[in-house]
């Protein structure tokens, strides 16, 4: 192409009379961009980065949660390691399971709920990891409990990410007395908070903790428990304000004034509204763990090992805490940590306070029978 | 035409009618070859993805969710525990479209009949909103409907205590408000052909403007208006979003339920039972609604034209 016609089509472009598109592909500026993009992205990159160490690959795919890592650590292993890490935000671990059973995905490293784990270790969809290939890791700085979550048959398929707990948040400025028990949270939602009170949209927890009013487990399955469970749920649902995990933004605006809550939305809520208090049911509840994996479609191992080492340090770990306020299970991060942050007992609860929880099972996660539940509960 | 082609190309020499028909049957070809693009797009993408969930519909949800092959009737037995979503649906997708439909005429025959100057400014202005993505903007709704928005607003002339956000008139909302311009468009471009000369006609003869409208506007925008409807309807019988977002899982449609089923509960099986009980409903309620319009709507503009 001649400098005169190129001249003429940038013209057409600017006019309006061709597309973009159609501009970029007439003159093969489109092409060219594709070609140097993927062949050199040195060059489109700075260039400080040269004679520090490359990995083979340069790019890692990350499936996590929202709001769930520190972009100042992400930023700063892609500068070290070549690596670009670009991140997919799931909304449940239903959703990331179902996308990563139907193939294809191209995910490194996924962020699985300690539930999900030997769901997707029996699905052939996780490789046991090579400890040797994460020299940060010290299997000892974790409590036992959360270590045998990521365990399968004696084989080490997921490291611990962070953990934390399901209770229940609540506006003291709007509801004396807030409820510190299961049964008191029900009552409540019928009571004083009627037209206030937001449940998980989520079957784990929502009849989790209907369950647990009774005194049943957490993750019981038995027809009968579950039926009062049922029973219950669609006696409250005329009073609920709404069946959603997305509690922050009502909470804020005083349209709730009671939800169910994960740890990270209480420490955030509560960090910016102090009248929000967070309480865990004095029958028991979930404490649940999230955890590193590593798919066995990953096309860049190394770079997954390498991430998975890099966050593990102590010290990037400590600005990942910090960052989502979620605590890490590690005990040399803890150690790092300020005391006040140690203290807070959003994040980190009493002994007693915590030893009547349970962690969420395998099997609850998967069962019709909950499945169908919260479909009738959400459809009644 | 083709009567008077023919005689033509055939009656002279037969070298000629050779000729003529090989090029008629390269044209032939031609045309063929044209059509394999989007007739096999349309085999593997439209046709295979709905046979897959066809034969889906009849299996079993596997242990651990996802699809086990088999072959029950139970899924479809199964779909009265979804009566709520179907009722939500059937009502407000109809509703939905009735009222984008009244709000989206006065503005179409504005736009194309009163406004002369600036009117590219103003359709521009209609499609604004689809600048931004659709999720961010309903999200913007649940401030708008929420304790701190327009109840606020009301309380303050008076009116206390209205719920908005969460209740099936935050999701009407919603809908009027993300498929409004999907009506307007079909109905402008009607109005904006619609010969002006039979309007003068009908004056001078003596119709009010009442009659003028009656028996000359809207027949002949008859086909934007089923355009339109017919659109906004499709989209809504499978929406999703809306009823999500500002519904607060309390105001269910079946694309909840559906989204459900393939994502949390993960019982394929049953997911595309009802997705093709969906997609027979649909093609029974737009095949009388088509039916309805040639016998009532289609008339007058056929004899009208």
């Amino acid at each position: 192409m001649d400098q005169k016609t190129f001249i003429k089509n940038l013209r057409s472009w600017q006019n309006g009379s061709i597309s973009r598109r159609d501009f970029l592909g007439r003159t093969g500026l489109g092409v060219a961009a594709a070609v140097v993009a993927s062949n050199m992205p040195g060059l489109l990159m700075s260039s400080a980065q040269a004679g520090e160490q490359k990995l083979s690959s340069d790019r890692l795919a990350l499936a996590t949660w929202p709001n769930y890592h520190s972009q100042e650590n992400l930023d700063d292993f892609g500068k070290t390691s070549g690596a670009r890490v670009s991140m997919s935000v799931f909304g449940s671990n239903e959703e990331m399971l179902a996308k990563l059973q139907a193939g294809g995905s191209g995910w490194d490293v996924l962020v699985p709920t300690n539930y999900t784990i030997s769901t997707y270790v029996g699905l052939g969809l996780i490789e046991p990891l090579d400890l040797a290939r994460l020299p940060n890791f010290d299997a000892s700085a974790f409590q036992q409990k959360f270590m045998a979550q990521g365990t399968v048959d004696g084989k080490v398929y997921a490291v611990p990410k962070n953990w934390g707990t399901t209770g229940m948040l609540y506006d003291s400025e709007k509801l004396k007395d807030g409820p510190a028990s299961w049964k008191a949270f029900w009552a409540a939602a019928q009571g004083p908070a009627s037209g206030r009170t937001m449940v998980h949209d989520y079957q784990l927890t929502a009849i989790g903790n209907a369950l647990k009013s009774f005194g049943y487990s957490f993750n019981s399955l038995d027809p009968k428990e579950l039926a009062d469970a049922e029973k219950l749920l669609i006696e409250v649902k005329p009073h609920l304000f709404a069946i959603n995990s997305d509690i922050q933004p009502s909470m804020r605006s005083g349209d709730a004034w009671l939800a169910m809550s994960w740890t990270g939305d209480a420490s955030q809520l509560h960090r910016d509204l102090p009248q929000m208090q967070y309480e865990l049911g004095k029958e028991g509840g979930e404490l649940w763990s999230d955890f590193f994996a590593i798919p066995k479609s990953s096309e860049h191992k190394d770079a997954a090992y390498a991430f998975i080492n890099y966050l593990l340090d102590p010290q990037h770990n400590k600005l990942e805490v910090l960052s989502h306020g979620y605590p890490s299970g590690d005990k040399r991060v803890d150690a790092l940590l300020p005391v006040a942050l140690l203290e807070d007992p959003i994040m980190y609860p009493a002994a007693e306070a915590l030893s009547p929880l349970e962690f969420g099972a395998a099997a609850t996660l998967t069962s019709p029978a909950r499945a169908e539940l919260m479909a009738r509960f959400k459809s009644a | 035409m083709n009567a008077a082609a023919h005689p033509q190309s055939v009656q002279p020499g037969t070298a000629l009618s050779v000729g003529a028909r090989q090029r008629r049957s390269l044209g032939r070809r031609m045309t063929l070859l044209m059509l394999l693009p989007s007739t096999l797009w349309f085999l593997l993408l439209l046709l295979m993805p709905l046979l897959i969930i066809l034969v889906y519909s009849f299996g079993e949800r596997s242990a651990v969710g996802g699809y086990a092959a088999g072959f029950t009737l139970d899924n479809y037995l199964n779909l009265g525990s979804r009566a709520a979503a179907f009722s939500n649906t059937l009502i407000l997708a109809p509703l939905g479209t009735l009222v984008c439909l009244v709000a989206a005429y006065p503005l179409a025959y504005f736009l194309a009949l009163k406004v002369s100057k600036n009117r590219s400014l103003l359709l521009t202005l209609v499609i604004v909103p689809f600048w931004t993505s659709f999720l961010i903007r309903t999200y913007a709704w649940i401030f708008l409907l929420s304790g701190k928005g327009i109840p606020a607003l009301l309380a303050s002339f008076g009116l206390e205590d209205v719920r908005l956000i969460n209740t099936p008139w935050a999701v009407l909302i919603g809908i009027v408000y993300g498929y409004l311009p999907l009506m307007v468009f079909p109905i402008y471009v009607s109005l904006e052909k619609l010969d002006k000369r039979l309007l003068e006609a009908s004056a001078d003869l003596g119709a009010s403007a009442f009659e003028s409208f009656r028996r000359i506007t809207l027949p002949l925008s008859a086909p934007g208006v089923i355009t339109g409807v017919m659109l906004v309807f499709i989209l809504l019988m499978g929406e999703f979003l809306i009823p999500a977002i500002l519904g607060g899982g309390k105001v269910f449609f079946l694309g909840n339920a559906l989204v459900d089923l393939f994502l949390q509960s993960r019982n394929w099986p049953f997911g595309s039972a009802l997705a093709m009980t969906l997609v027979a409903m649909m093609l029974v309620i737009i095949g009388v609604y088509l039916k309805l319009v040639a016998r009532y709507g289609g008339r007058p503009v056929d004899s009208g034209v």
